[in-house]
């Protein structure tokens, strides 16, 4: 029994390799994450009457938890399609670092503990919202949607944009105008963002059998939506303007940020392919970046006008 | 082709993966933990609507008189 070893050892799990604990944590999408908590975090800060920042520390870690809960089971139900893309086939599961088992129950674990510990945290309708946007996002986008319809990213949004609403509601126990106005600037904001990259990923979403507009519809259509969606964009975005949760900052920001991609949307539609391949998508990448910045500065200036108020 | 085998004792990359996940585990409990406790510290203090029983009639459910005005 000399000659057995540890290297012989492993080899018996040939197939059966075991997971890092970072395998884990990627899971839980960690990049989604940081956008979760981001706005998330400004939902909870406007809100009206505030919390302790221990009660609010929990909420935010909960709310993020249960993001990666339903990005775990988003890996679970979507390995076949991950394994396809190469984008994706490293993934945790398709890469076969991780069982599909284990993620489906480490998502489904996950996601009871965030919603019963931010139910008691804070209350149970910040708790339901939770669970609600779970359900959202692994059973009506991931099992349903994404597979069925070209404007999956339309409405499976929906489950990116609940996280200010549950940090609002985390403080307040109910949803306002102006949480609803939040959602809606990124239930607005993300078919223009998510298809001005897809404009120029050119994943192979067609392999995978995943209807995506600029295969079921063309480029051209894809343009055309991208303009339609960020014209429907601006009302949301400068309504926020008018609530009480914003001031001067959120609207100069907003009137700003507003027109620069209102601009952008309009160079993207009236470019064709073949405008687009010789800079090489210079103007849909200029405006998948912005974006990102649009977002993320309309909730900063949320945050900067809270702070305002309060000095 | 010769079998290249190393001494049981050596620990193999396995180990280590193992020994990481085992601490990310216990690193994890612990901050359960001390959410936990951190967030009970918070709600008592919070406590405006506590009201254990201290083998007194609570004064929330009596009924108002004008001696309790």
């Amino acid at each position: 029994m000399s000659d057995f070893t540890a290297q012989t050892l492993t080899e018996t799990r040939t197939g059966d390799p075991e997971a890092g604990f970072g395998d884990y944590v990627a899971l839980l999408k960690p990049r989604v994450m940081s956008l979760v908590v981001f706005t998330a975090l400004v939902g909870l800060l406007v809100a009206p009457g505030g919390t302790s920042p221990m009660i609010g520390f929990t909420a935010i870690l909960f709310i993020a938890l249960g993001a990666g809960a339903s990005g775990a089971l988003n890996m679970w139900y979507d390995a076949d399609i991950d394994a396809v893309m190469k984008r994706t086939a490293k993934r945790p599961v398709p890469a076969g670092k991780v069982p599909a088992g284990e993620a489906l129950t480490l998502g489904l674990w996950l996601s009871a503990l965030s919603v019963v510990m931010l139910g008691l945290a804070t209350n149970w309708v910040a708790a339901a919202l939770l669970a609600f946007t779970i359900f959202f996002y692994a059973v009506v986008y991931s099992m349903w949607l994404k597979r069925a319809t070209p404007w999956n990213i339309v409405i499976g949004g929906a489950a990116g944009a609940f996280p200010p609403v549950i940090g609002w509601a985390a403080v307040t126990g109910d949803v306002s105008l102006a949480s609803i106005l939040m959602f809606g600037l990124i239930f607005m904001w993300t078919p223009p963002h998510f298809w001005a990259l897809a404009l120029f990923m050119k994943s192979d979403y067609h392999k995978a059998k995943v209807p995506m507009l600029t295969v079921t519809h063309g480029r051209a259509e894809t343009r055309r939506q991208i303009l339609i969606y960020t014209v429907l964009l601006v009302p949301v975005a400068l309504g926020l303007a008018f609530t009480s949760v914003a001031g001067p900052v959120y609207l100069a920001a907003a009137i700003v940020l507003n027109a620069i991609f209102l601009k952008g949307a309009w160079d993207i539609w009236r470019r064709d392919e073949a405008m687009a391949e010789v800079d090489g998508y210079a103007v849909e990448k200029k405006v998948f970046k912005f974006s990102l910045l649009y977002l993320f500065l309309h909730f900063g200036a949320l945050l900067a006008d809270a702070i305002w108020r309060v000095i | 082709m010769a079998e290249t085998t190393r001494p049981l004792t050596e620990t193999h990359e396995i180990h280590k993966r193992r020994f990481g996940r085992n601490v990310g585990t216990a690193l994890c409990l612990l901050g359960f933990c001390a959410v936990v406790f951190g967030l009970t510290i918070a709600k008592v203090r919070e406590g405006g609507l506590l009201e254990a029983n201290d083998h007194v009639p609570r004064a929330s459910v009596l009924p108002v008189t004008e001696d309790s005005q």
